[in-house]
């Protein structure tokens, strides 16, 4: 981890690898937080309301 | 709740806004009984991953504070000759990637569901400031280093300190300045505000979906 | 506004609430990033690249050094014609009347030439008598002799030899600056300079204000960090050595570095390369400002409910009414 990484220049905007990765990685994470399933037990649902 | 009312009738014999103590506990029940600090019942409609990214930065602040902590004790030199001082910086150096990026996922789901609405700006708005000291926490750590990087970002960083004006009172060339910062003042701001988010957030509880009520800034 | 004032009662009367465990949540998220933060630390513990020392400049570097110690004295360095608050030697920065680096004054004295330099020699020719004689007829001599000297070393140095850690240059009127320059660099080589640059008169020592400045005035450091990425106008704020991520969420701050009219010598507005550290500290102030202010600002606070995303995040609330499923009928908010 300690070698130089490799940087990626378009235009005026240069980016390491690493940097890349945790942007692309959010991303990635919002989408998938956004469509997966969010786990619920049919049991949390007594059909109660306020 | 039986309790409170017992209470207050026993202070009755006194005229009720003669005790500063007894309005307080009033206050704090009415605006943050129990049953909202920590609810066992959620709306059905939170249900989504998106929800969790604000607990997870929480997770990772508490990460980043007990492995501060760690560092702390042992010095500022510790983490650069001792194989166990290295672990604990790089859990360190990890969770603050950790605690960042769940804060900015965080934030985007809260601009895309429009958080602010119904009352809740600002929690919103103290979000935004615990981002900004954040930043400023992260920033004082990189140059409290002790090592190259810690050197030219000081380097570098002093000429917008300095053409700002802010130079003059945060020396980021002075070390002893920044590491008194970045492990007392900084983290405590950060805490402090987190905890008041959170205590905002369960006040109100989370919002309703937009258009339940009309428009997202109604 | 309706909601406002409106206990959480009110606001969820007739919405369906269901069982959800806040605490567990919160040991769960403890223990995924603790577990997290334990594999990545574990697998690719953390960046540290050791620190640069005025000892290893000028070992590594003793032509960078001395070539830096000489502008030093002919005033030609960075620090020593910054202005505030270092010295009143620059103008500093200013956009229009805005001109706080001047507001504040010199708060941080620097005289670089005496600091870097005449003091620390000063204090090493005690008991070095060739020294001592040549610092006296350097003080001795006045400001245009002065400047000759170093007008003509400065020239001769580009072609100097660099042998076993010693600079020669070719033979020339040079006054006492080559008997100067060789000591001060021995001095370096040897680690005093860095004790001298940062003891001020006092036992413990906190503040690298001197040794930072005089090293970011050199080539070397500037040298290894434009290698590492590190350098202003490569998003160096946002770089970190190795292949560690860095400050990622500095990306828009040192964007603007990048971009018009930041770069640009004539600029826009006055704002230019010139002034592009106020200017761009301002511009991030209004933004953060304004991201504050989103809950108050139309089309900002709009934009969420064009978006589409929060149909998916709410799906359960959006979903159509189905009869025969009671769990998913549609709320009564």
């Amino acid at each position: 981890m300690d070698t130089p990484t490799t940087y990626f220049h378009w235009g005026f905007i240069l980016i390491s690898t690493p940097n890349l990765l945790v942007i692309a990685g959010m991303v990635v994470l919002f989408a998938i937080a956004l469509v997966a399933p969010f786990p619920h037990a049919e049991a949390d649902d007594d059909g109660r309301r306020n | 709740m039986a309790v409170a009312t017992s209470v207050e009738s026993a202070g009755s014999s006194q005229p009720e806004s003669a005790s500063w103590t007894l309005k307080l506990r009033q206050a704090i029940d009415r605006h943050l009984p129990m049953d909202h600090l920590l609810p066992d019942r959620q709306p059905y409609f939170v249900g989504s991953w998106v929800y969790v990214f604000g607990v997870v930065t929480i997770a990772a602040l508490v990460w980043v504070v007990v492995s501060g902590v760690v560092l702390t004790f042992m010095g500022p030199q510790w983490w650069h000759v001792s194989g166990v001082g290295r672990f604990f910086n790089s859990l360190h150096f990890w969770s603050v990637q950790l605690f960042f990026i769940f804060m900015v996922l965080h934030l985007w789901g809260q601009y895309f569901m429009a958080g602010w609405r119904h009352g809740r700006a600002a929690t919103w708005m103290i979000g935004v400031v615990i981002f900004g000291i954040s930043v400023l926490t992260a920033f004082t750590g990189y140059l409290s280093q002790q090592n190259f990087d810690a050197q030219f970002i000081a380097i570098n960083a002093k000429d917008a300190m300095n053409g700002a004006g802010i130079g003059v009172f945060f020396n980021v060339l002075n070390f002893g300045q920044m590491y008194g910062l970045h492990v007392m003042l900084l983290p405590i701001g950060v805490t402090a505000l987190v905890v008041a988010h959170i205590v905002m957030v369960r006040t109100r509880g989370v919002v309703k979906p937009i258009d339940a009520e009309g428009g997202a800034q109604s | 506004m309706k909601s406002m004032g409106a206990t959480q009662e009110e606001y969820y009367r007739g919405v369906r609430m269901i069982r959800y465990d806040l605490v567990k949540e919160l040991a769960i998220a403890l223990g995924a990033a603790g577990l997290l933060g334990l594999v990545l630390a574990a697998a690719f513990s953390s960046p540290d690249v050791p620190q640069v020392t005025i000892a290893t400049w000028a070992q590594s570097d003793p032509l960078d050094f001395v070539t830096t110690a000489a502008d030093e004295l002919a005033g030609s360095t960075t620090s020593a014609g910054y202005g505030n608050p270092y010295n009143t030697a620059g103008e500093g920065q200013s956009w229009g009347p805005i001109g706080p680096q001047k507001w504040f004054g010199t708060r941080i004295p620097i005289d670089s030439a005496n600091a870097f330099v005449i003091q620390p020699l000063q204090r090493a020719s005690f008991s070095n008598a060739n020294l001592a004689s040549a610092l006296k007829t350097w003080q001795d001599s006045d400001a245009d002799q002065q400047g000759k000297w170093l007008d003509a070393y400065s020239k001769a140095l580009p072609d100097a030899t660099v042998t076993d850690g010693n600079v020669a240059v070719v033979a020339g009127d040079y006054g006492p600056l080559p008997v100067m320059m060789a000591n001060l660099l021995g001095i370096a080589q040897a680690g005093a300079l860095d004790g001298l640059l940062v003891s001020g008169g006092h036992f413990y020592q906190t503040d690298y204000t001197q040794p930072l400045l005089f090293m970011g005035d050199g080539g070397y450091l500037s040298g290894l960090a434009d290698q590492a990425h590190l350098t202003g106008s490569q998003w160096g704020m946002m770089n970190e050595t190795g292949s560690y991520p860095g400050q990622t969420w500095l990306w828009l701050y040192t964007m603007w570095y990048q971009v018009f009219p930041f770069t640009s010598d004539d600029g826009f507005l006055g704002l230019n390369a010139g002034n592009a550290d106020l200017g761009i500290i301002i511009l991030m102030t209004l933004l953060t400002t304004a991201l504050a202010l989103v809950p108050f600002i139309p089309g900002l606070r709009d934009v969420p409910r064009w978006l589409p995303i929060h149909r998916l995040i709410w799906r359960r609330y959006y979903a159509p009414r189905r009869s025969s499923a009671s769990r998913i009928e549609a709320p009564q908010l």
